[in-house]
Formats: C-alpha cells, structure tokens, sequence
C-alpha cells in the first residue's frame, strides 16, 4: 500500500511539475486520430499523412512564416465521449489554444458542433461531417471543405446515370444504400430521397450496424432484390466486409460505387481478386505521389521524423495531407491579416472563411493534381463541388471518370431547409453574410 | 483515535436511526459537500491547479458525476436487489431520448416544448415505466437468464432510436442536439455551472438512494435478493418489492441517461448508449461493491478515471510513446488492475473502505 502511495505521490508530482511542453510562440494543433480499433485500418493513414505535412512545414519552413507549429494526438477510437474527452483535453494547449479541429468522425463532429462556438474553436470536416453545415450563417463555425455526403450522394447518382445512358434511363431502375448504421451512414439518405423523387427511381436504405463485419443478411436482402445499384457507405472493417459479401453473393463490383470515405486501399485488399471492378468516388484526389511527397520524404522521411510507412502516397494518406494544408493555409490567411503570431481559434475561423486557395498556390505548395483550387466564404463554407469516379483493378485505383460537379439546384434548398431547421431548434440567429467581413 | 464512536451517545431513536451514526463520518461527509460545492467553483474561479482548467470540469468531473449517479441506479437493480440487468445503457438511452422529446415539444399531442428541468425528469419517468415493464419477466426468471432477459431491452432500444424517427424529430443524420439548458431561467452553459448542476442532481439522487435503501423498502429488496423463498414466506411481496427495485432503477438511470446526452454530449446517436455503455456500468457497480451507494462513486471513479489517467501519464512525463502504445497500454495495465483488484478483494472498493474504518476503530492497539 506504501508503495501504491509512493508511485501515485511520484505520478501526481510529475504531473504538477511537467514543464509546459510548448515554448512561446507556437501555433498548436490538435490531432484526434484513431490507431486502434475497427477503423484503425483508415485511422492511421490519415493521422500519418496529417502529421507528416505539419512536420513538412516545421522541418522545410520553421512553421508558418516563421511561427512554429506545434500538435499533439490523441486517441478516440471513433467513439463520441472519447472525442470529446480528447477535445476537452486539447483545446487550450498552446500559445493561443487550438487553432482548428479535425475530429474524422461524423458523430464526434455533431458533438463538437455544440461545442465549438462557446469554445471559439473552428471544425475542419473535410468532406464528412453536417451537410447542411454548408451555410456558413448558421455553422459559423464548421468548415465542411472540399464536400458533403450530399454532394458525394449527387456525384454518384450522375455517374450511375452516365453509365446508364442518361439521366430519364434512371427511371423505375432500384438503387440501394448499404451504410453505417450512424449519422455518418445516415447523412446522404435526404439527398438520395430528393434524387428518387426526382428522378423516379427506388430508393432503397440497408443498414448496418457497428463495426459491421456482420453483413450475411445485408447481402442476402441485395441478392433477392438485385438492385441496378448498391451504393457503399461504410468505414473502417466494414467496407471490406461489404466487398467480400458482395463477392459472396456474386453481385457484380462493378455496379457498386463507394463514397470517398469507401474507397481506399485498405477498404479493397482484404477483398482480394473479390474487389476487382469495385468503383468508389474520389474526394478531387486519388492515390499517387506529387510534389508535396517528394517534399516530405526529402524532409522529414529521410531525416527519421515522419509517420508514413507503406501508407506512404495511399488514398487516406493524401487525405490527410490535404486536411493539414487547408488547415494550415486557413491559418496563413488569418496570419496576413494579423500578423504573423500564433492566432486564436477566431482568427482562424477568419482564415477559413476568407480562405482563397488558387491553382498557383496549389502547385506551389506540391499539391498539383490532387486538388482544383478552393475558396470559402460566409454563405459557402464547403467551396467546392467536384469529385470523380475511381475503379481498383485489382492492383491500383484507376480513374475512369471526368470531373462531376454536384447540382446545386437539388442540394441548396436541402441546406437550407436543414440549417433553418437547426437554428430554429437551437435559437440561432444567422450571420448577415453581407455584412461579415 | 481520531476514529472511534467513543463518548458519542444517542439520546433519541432518530439519532441513533442517523445515515452516518459517526459524528466523524457526517463531518466528513460534510466537509466533502462543502468542498464539491464551494471548494471547487471558488479553486476554479482563481485557477487553482488543476482546478483552473475547463479540462478538470468538463471532461472528468462531469462524466464521473454522472456515471456514479447511473452506477447507483445500477446498484439498487443490481447490488441490492439482486436482479442482474445488462440493459442499463437502454434505460439511460430513454432518459435521453424522452427527454429530448419532451425538451423539444410534441406537436402531435399538442404538447408544447417543457422546461428542461421537466423534460429530463419526465425522461427520467419514461424509464422507470420501461423498467417495470422489462422488470416483468423477473418474477419469472433469475440470474443469468434474467440478465439475458434486460439484454433484450438494450438491443430492442438500439434498435428503436435509429429505426424510429420520431425519436430524433426527423432528424435526416439521426443524431439529435439538446435544447438549451434553461434551468429556471438559468442558463447553464459555464463548464462550472454544468459541474453545478450535475452536483445537485447527485447528491439530491443519493441521498434519495441512501434513505430508500436503508427504510423499509431497500430492506425488503435485500431481503428478495438474500433468498426470495424466504422473503416470501415473510410476507415481502416479490412482486412488488422486484418491480419497485426496477422502477427506481430505472428512473435513476434515466434522468443519469438524460443528463449525460444534454449535459455532457450535447449531441447524440444511440451509440452513445450501447451495449458498452451497460458493461461499463455494470462493472462500476462490481467494482465499486455490490449493495454500497459509496461504492458506485468509487467505481464511477475508478473505470472513468484511470484510464485517462493512464493514457495521460505518459504525455504528461514527456515519454515519447506513439498513442496506439499508450491506448495498448492503458488496455492491458487497467485489465490488469482489475484482476488485482478482484482477486484482492472480490467485494470491491466498498468492502476495503469499510474494512479501514474498522481498523481505524482500533487504532492503534489493535486485538
């Protein structure tokens, strides 16, 4: 017992003395991740490629013009009290506090939602999150850069119509939805409504539940009713699994289109040769190394200092990657405008809303080829509307699609009709767009 | 010597009949009380390490008080009356979600929004009456088939709120947000003023427990879960004495429920209330020690807090370690603990407080 007290004495002293572990003058960022659990095989790639640009920019640049940036992970689990714990724990470290949050999970995003305008802290969900935090007058906070599920739902909709020959071919076809049974799954459901209408084709909803490896009757279900189509919105073990049952009930890959959170490399390998001809949407960006890489692996693979491993250049890696440059670049807007210290989460906010990132700074920064330019404003917090359609061969992802871009005349009224909803709900008066500057 | 009854004579029967016979212990219950509710908000209110830190408040404070408020409804159902349920986390996902139906109107029986106070009480009703009803089968059943029996309730439910829309008002992603935290025209929306709130809600709750379990009724729920037969033979009514432990379970764990979704999570999915969720609380209360409301609280702690304890220390001492390592670790060093802990002392923390007190009795010349 003496010992017990001695080690809890010696642990709490540590934890009073522990110098604070960032010195003055540091921009910190907080990174929640998840390197374990059923979504650790697309947790990782993404936390390695967040990382390895922060450390790109620290190593080549010191910082952002010359403000160090400091981060910290930690471990969620994809589980929503654990992120908030991680939230609650990272928010005020630093100089300035948290510059931006990225929690990579749909349910984590709704409960930060509630959080970060009391905290000052801007949410980066890039292409996941609240569709409907699009408007930016009511989400000031929330930045859905790059996309939504309700884009994505659109994009694949249009490539299923081009397949098909034309959008009047969709009519009386059946299209069904496999999806995770969370708001994340539950997201593009509206939307795909809306398009069913529109469009006059069934629409059809299979859940699954958490983690989902347990998919037998999901696929029986797709296998009596052979519908044309059967969207993937899966994460983590269950896209795999989806996959493989698919193979199981020899229903053809090729008719399945995965959102671009199903369309990674660790999501079709497990499959094996089952995966071949699966398509999945592109979040702008597919595999590949750029610029940026050759970058990152002169300073900071080289030198010992980086995460990547065979994830180096995959899917989710870029992703993350992606994540840190607009994150970063959010923070470069705001440091034009006031000064070059470390900011506060409202400057940030700042940043992103004003945030301008054009095809020149694109190719200088190494990321030519993996994104089209992209500018926020009040009224657009997601500034963009593209993606496009990939397909595994078997061995890589291959492009096989032009660029789409979602129809706005459907999605608009939907956010608004959402984030009227929201504001009503939670008494928010909407920012005057016009009038913020 | 610090600790001993000695000199301390009762007078009157209520005296004697007192939840803390000891003038020790009721000072010290006391001086606890003082500290939680005036300590804590005036160290926070001049950042006194580490009291200054919304981190403190917000994300361990919190969570705890509401966990060992759950972790005494578990008890009462589990520890006291002796019928295993393993549908905990259900009956806090009801809390919630009628709480929130309450909170934020039904239109279609023309009810109107309610103050929130209300509506997480209310929540906390709609509860008990699902407890009672998945209480039935318990006349029936016992031990483990029962505990197969509550865990019907906890799939049914986690089925209902994502199935059934009404539940989250339509809401297209299914998470629903809760209404603002009006309390009276108090708006709870400070950390501390959240850590307030819960504060209240707990002890107003265990004192309730405390005073139940010691009366009449918490006599004839340990003597059901004693020996039933013989419980019955002396008139106890299993009936009511089975189902009343599920009414007042229940109840607790739904305002518990309640307030973890709207005072803590903000937002929710049913996630938030599955299956682990009733793991969770059913160890607490394992650990803690069955049939102890002290021991929900020191279970409460014990599963909430080392483990983010143990994922905090290494960060905090500068040890360089990857976060899957430090989640690894912090897995297998509290798994450990717990087997420790049990094989040490199976009756757990309650017991090894109760065993103190009495060698504290003897102190120091012991026979």
């Amino acid at each position: 017992m003496r010992k017990l007290l001695g080690t809890a004495v010696i642990v709490g002293l540590g934890l009073g003395t522990a110098a604070p572990a960032f010195a003055q003058g540091e921009q910190f960022i907080p990174v929640l991740s998840y390197r374990t659990g059923a979504y650790a095989v697309n947790g990782v790639p993404f936390a390695n490629g967040t990382l390895d640009y922060l450390a790109l920019l620290n190593e080549r640049d010191g910082g952002i013009n010359g403000v160090k940036i400091a981060w910290e992970e930690c471990e969620t689990g994809y589980a929503t009290d654990k992120g908030v714990e991680c939230y609650e724990r990272l928010k005020g470290k630093g100089t300035t506090g948290a510059a931006y949050v990225s929690p990579l999970s749909t349910g984590i995003t709704f409960a930060l939602t509630e959080k970060a305008p009391g905290d000052k802290i801007p949410l980066l969900t890039l292409g996941y999150g609240r569709s409907e935090s699009r408007n930016g007058a009511v989400f000031p906070w929330n930045f859905i850069a790059m996309g939504s599920y309700w884009t994505g739902a659109d994009v694949a909709i249009q490539h299923v119509a081009k397949e098909m020959g034309g959008f009047d071919k969709l009519k009386g076809k059946k299209i069904s939805l496999v999806y995770h049974d969370s708001p994340y799954g539950k997201e593009p459901i509206p939307a795909l409504e809306a398009f069913a209408k529109k469009y006059d084709f069934t629409f059809k909803g299979i859940p699954v539940t958490h983690p989902g490896v347990e998919q037998k009757s999901q696929w029986l279900s797709i296998r009596q009713d052979r519908p044309d189509y059967v969207l993937l919105w899966g994460w983590g073990v269950m896209n795999g699994t989806s996959i493989k049952e698919a193979a199981a009930v020899a229903y053809p890959r090729d008719k399945m289109i995965g959102i671009w959170w199903s369309g990674a490399e660790p999501d079709v390998t497990p499959a094996g040769d089952g995966a071949k001809g699966y398509k999945a949407l592109m979040l702008q960006h597919g595999p590949g190394q750029f610029g940026v890489h050759a970058e990152i692996k002169k300073n900071v693979l080289d030198k010992g200092k980086g995460h990547a491993k065979d994830d180096f250049g995959q899917v989710l890696y870029n992703r993350g990657l992606i994540n840190s440059f607009i994150g970063t670049e959010a923070i470069r807007t705001a440091q034009a405008k006031f000064g070059k210290q470390p900011m506060t989460g409202e400057q940030v906010r700042w940043g992103f809303e004003n945030l301008n990132i054009t095809e020149a700074r694109i190719k200088e920064a190494g990321f030519e080829g993996m994104m089209k330019p992209l500018k926020l404003s009040c009224t657009d917090h997601q500034g963009a509307d593209l993606a496009r359609v990939q397909q595994w061969d078997g061995k890589e992802w291959k492009v096989i699609s032009d660029w789409y871009t979602a129809d706005r005349s459907v999605l608009d009224p939907l956010v608004a009709e959402q984030s009227a909803k929201y504001a009503a709900e939670k008494k928010i008066t909407p920012v005057d767009c016009s009038k913020a500057g | 010597m610090l600790y001993r009854e000695t000199g301390q004579f009762k007078s009157t029967y209520s005296a004697d009949m007192g939840i803390f016979p000891l003038r020790q212990d009721r000072n010290a219950l006391f001086v606890l009380l003082a500290f939680a509710f005036i300590g804590v908000p005036l160290l926070a209110h001049f950042h006194v390490w580490p009291f200054g830190s919304e981190y403190l408040l917000r994300a361990i404070l919190l969570p705890f008080l509401i966990l060992s408020m759950a972790a005494i409804g578990v008890n009462i159902l589990i520890g006291y009356c002796g019928q295993i349920s393993l549908g905990s986390g259900a009956f806090m996902a009801i809390g919630a979600y009628m709480a929130y139906k309450f909170g934020t109107g039904m239109p279609e029986i023309g009810l109107p929004p309610l103050p929130v106070l209300v509506s997480i009480l209310l929540g906390g009703v709609c509860s008990a009456l699902v407890g009672i009803l998945f209480g039935i089968p318990s006349l029936r059943i016992k031990g483990l088939y029962l505990a197969v029996a509550t865990l019907a309730a906890q799939f049914f439910f986690d089925w209902v709120f994502l199935r059934v829309a009404w539940f989250t008002n339509y809401a297209p992603s299914g998470s629903v947000s809760a209404p603002e935290l009006n309390v009276f025209g108090w708006v709870v929306n400070e950390p501390l003023e959240r850590y307030l709130l819960c504060l209240t809600f707990v002890t107003v709750f265990a004192l309730i427990a405390k005073n139940l379990v010691r009366g009449n009724i918490g006599r004839q729920w340990m003597a059901i879960r004693d020996m039933d037969i013989a419980a019955e033979l002396m008139g106890i009514r299993p009936f009511f004495a089975k189902l009343s432990a599920f009414a007042v379970s229940s109840f607790i764990v739904g305002v518990a429920g309640a307030l973890w979704a709207f005072v803590y999570l903000g937002a929710w999915e049913p996630l938030a209330f599955s299956i682990d969720r009733s793991l969770q609380l059913l160890f607490m209360v394992i650990i803690g020690g069955l049939g102890s409301i002290l021991g929900s609280f020191l279970g409460a702690g014990f599963i909430l807090i080392v483990p983010i304890m143990l994922n905090l220390v290494p960060s905090e001492l500068g040890v360089p370690l990857s976060t899957e390592t430090i989640s690894h670790l912090e897995f297998i060093i509290f798994g450990s603990l717990i087997c420790f802990l049990l094989i040490k002392e199976p009756h757990g923390f309650a017991r090894l407080v109760t065993l103190m007190k009495e060698k504290l009795r003897l102190w120091p010349f012991p026979y």
